[in-house]
């Protein structure tokens, strides 16, 4: 399946490295993540996966004492470059969390915040835009005569895929998931997973999960990453079957981690 | 020896008898102060305090000019403070993690929180009235609102250390720039808390005396000019309680009905208030 899409490369990480403070957190990454599909990153907990995630959209500059040097390209240029704009970076790369965020307003204007953060759209654009994100988030059904209520009424499953729908309505080209299923219970997280299926149409996924069965289940490619260091990368049905490095196939094997 | 699980009940019984004799004994103290508000309080509640001015000793009247004037004063104090507070607030909730001027300015804060208020109303008497050469409602105003400041400012970085970080990173993550984070998510999220706050330091200042004793001092007459002396009831209350005369006495306890009930109220409010948000999120 893998073989008859053409793979363009639509984030490229060259020697990253990232520091918490003087801790370094991520040792030399090299990675190039391929457009319109889905590359999950697995590991056990703080390898470094949602540093790495964090990386695409510089979140971490949040937080004052957060670095990283080397360089990550979308399309081509570089986003860790100091001119980058950083509002028209997280417009192009979007991010979903690991427990629902919704903002403390209807469930509309959740949808609508980001829009209006770019685009002057009239009342009418806007009630489409709003409803072809909930459609592409498959939540639409479930909310469309409820759109003034809040968001934080919804229930975990539908606030999560409110917080996707969020992300996509700005028409982003990445799509980031810092393990998107991990506070979910099994339907809503078969829920997500089956989105995420149907997204890769249009979007550059990159997903952070704890779950290697749902890494296996959505991903195309997957990494594998063990203490800062990314220890083995590839498409993901010869990552899980048969793996290059005795470290993977140790973790997937379930006798680490 | 007892077995273990005996003892364990014993000391459990001994520690609730304990706690619930402790409460109780707050209470008493609590229900006795309300019950004699309510005996001497209620029976001076006529209309005319709400309709005549504060008489001299022997004709009748009523407290309207004091109410008037705490009303005023504590409106214009809350309208002062509440801005200067929710903003500083604010600031060391939402950027205040560099730099030497958000801890400083915290402690700072702490020491205000808790400084007596005769020494604001010093303060306020020494900067202002002295100047004008005149008691007044602004003054007092003034005073007041150096009481809310803390309160606020104290409440607004309380609520919004509450608000969950990954809310702020949901919004940044859509590239909303950190004024807009702030305004439409944070501010929004810990609204009822800060709501709260302001609620609490309204009910606060309007017992206040000592800050006004130096400030807006008193006024016999119906006045709204805030540029006068200005009436207000915990200043009333303490100098018609300590009058000898009888009608001054009683009207001294209708005030106070009056201010603890409101106080009472908006304390009810401000928990209904917060419980709501509480539910919703």
């Amino acid at each position: 399946m893998i073989a008859e899409k053409i793979v363009t490369p639509k984030l490229v990480v060259r020697n990253l490295n990232f520091y918490y403070g003087k801790d370094r957190a991520l040792k030399d990454i090299n990675l190039t993540i391929p457009e319109k599909m889905v590359t999950a990153f697995i590991g056990p907990s703080g390898c470094g996966k949602s540093t790495l995630l964090r990386a695409f959209n510089r979140m971490y500059q949040l937080y004052p004492k957060q670095k990283a040097t080397g360089e990550i390209l979308l399309d081509g240029e570089n986003i860790l470059d100091k001119k980058q704009d950083l509002n028209s970076l997280r417009a192009k790369i979007g991010m979903v969390f690991q427990k629902p965020t919704p903002f403390p307003m209807s469930i509309y204007d959740n949808i609508a915040f980001g829009v209006k953060l770019y685009q002057a759209l009239n009342r009418h654009d806007m009630d489409e835009r709003v409803e072809w994100a909930l459609k592409k988030a498959a939540l639409w059904a479930e909310v469309k005569d409820k759109l003034k209520q809040s968001g934080t009424g919804l229930s975990g499953g539908q606030q999560q895929r409110l917080c996707i729908a969020r992300a996509i309505a700005v028409k982003p080209q990445v799509l980031l998931l810092d393990e998107p299923t991990s506070a979910l219970d099994p339907i809503s997280t078969a829920h997500i997973e089956k989105l995420i299926d149907e997204l890769k149409e249009d979007f550059t996924i990159v997903i952070v999960t704890h779950n290697m069965q749902q890494a296996a289940r959505v991903s195309d490619y997957t990494a594998y990453m063990y203490l800062g260091d990314l220890i083995e990368f590839g498409d993901t049905s010869t990552v899980f079957t048969n793996p290059k490095r005795k470290e993977t196939e140790d973790y997937i094997t379930g006798r680490f981690g | 020896m007892l077995n273990l699980y005996t003892r364990r009940r014993i000391i459990n019984a001994a520690g609730l008898s304990i706690s619930v004799l402790a409460m109780l004994l707050g209470l008493f103290w609590l229900c006795w102060i309300l019950i004699t508000l309510l005996d001497h309080g209620l029976p001076a509640l006529a209309p005319v305090v709400f309709e005549q001015v504060t008489p001299p000793p022997g004709s009748p009247g009523g407290l309207l000019n004091a109410i008037a004037g705490s009303l005023m004063m504590t409106l214009v104090g809350t309208l002062i403070g509440t801005p200067i507070g929710i903003l500083a607030g604010t600031y060391l909730a939402e950027f205040g993690q560099r730099g030497w001027l958000a801890p400083v300015t915290r402690f700072i804060n702490d020491v205000l929180l808790s400084a007596p208020s005769i020494v604001i109303g010093l303060f306020v008497y020494e900067v202002y009235v002295v100047k004008v050469k005149h008691f007044s409602g602004w003054a007092g105003a003034f005073a007041l609102s150096i009481l809310v400041i803390p309160i606020v400012i104290r409440t607004t970085e309380n609520m919004l250390r509450l608000v969950p970080s990954t809310l702020r990173e949901a919004a940044a993550a859509l590239g909303a720039p950190q004024w807009k984070v702030i305004t439409l998510v944070t501010l929004r999220a810990a609204r009822a808390g800060i709501i709260t706050g302001v609620l609490l330091a309204v009910a606060r200042i309007s017992g206040e005396t000592a800050p006004l004793l130096f400030t807006a001092l008193n006024n016999q007459f119906w006045s709204k000019n805030m540029d006068q002396p200005m009436a207000n009831l915990p200043v009333v209350i303490f100098q018609f309680a300590m009058s000898p005369y009888e009608d001054w006495q009683r009207l001294a306890w209708a005030g106070a009905l009056l201010i603890t009930f409101s106080v009472l109220a908006l304390n009810i409010m401000a928990r209904v208030i917060f419980r709501q948000s509480a539910t919703t999120h």
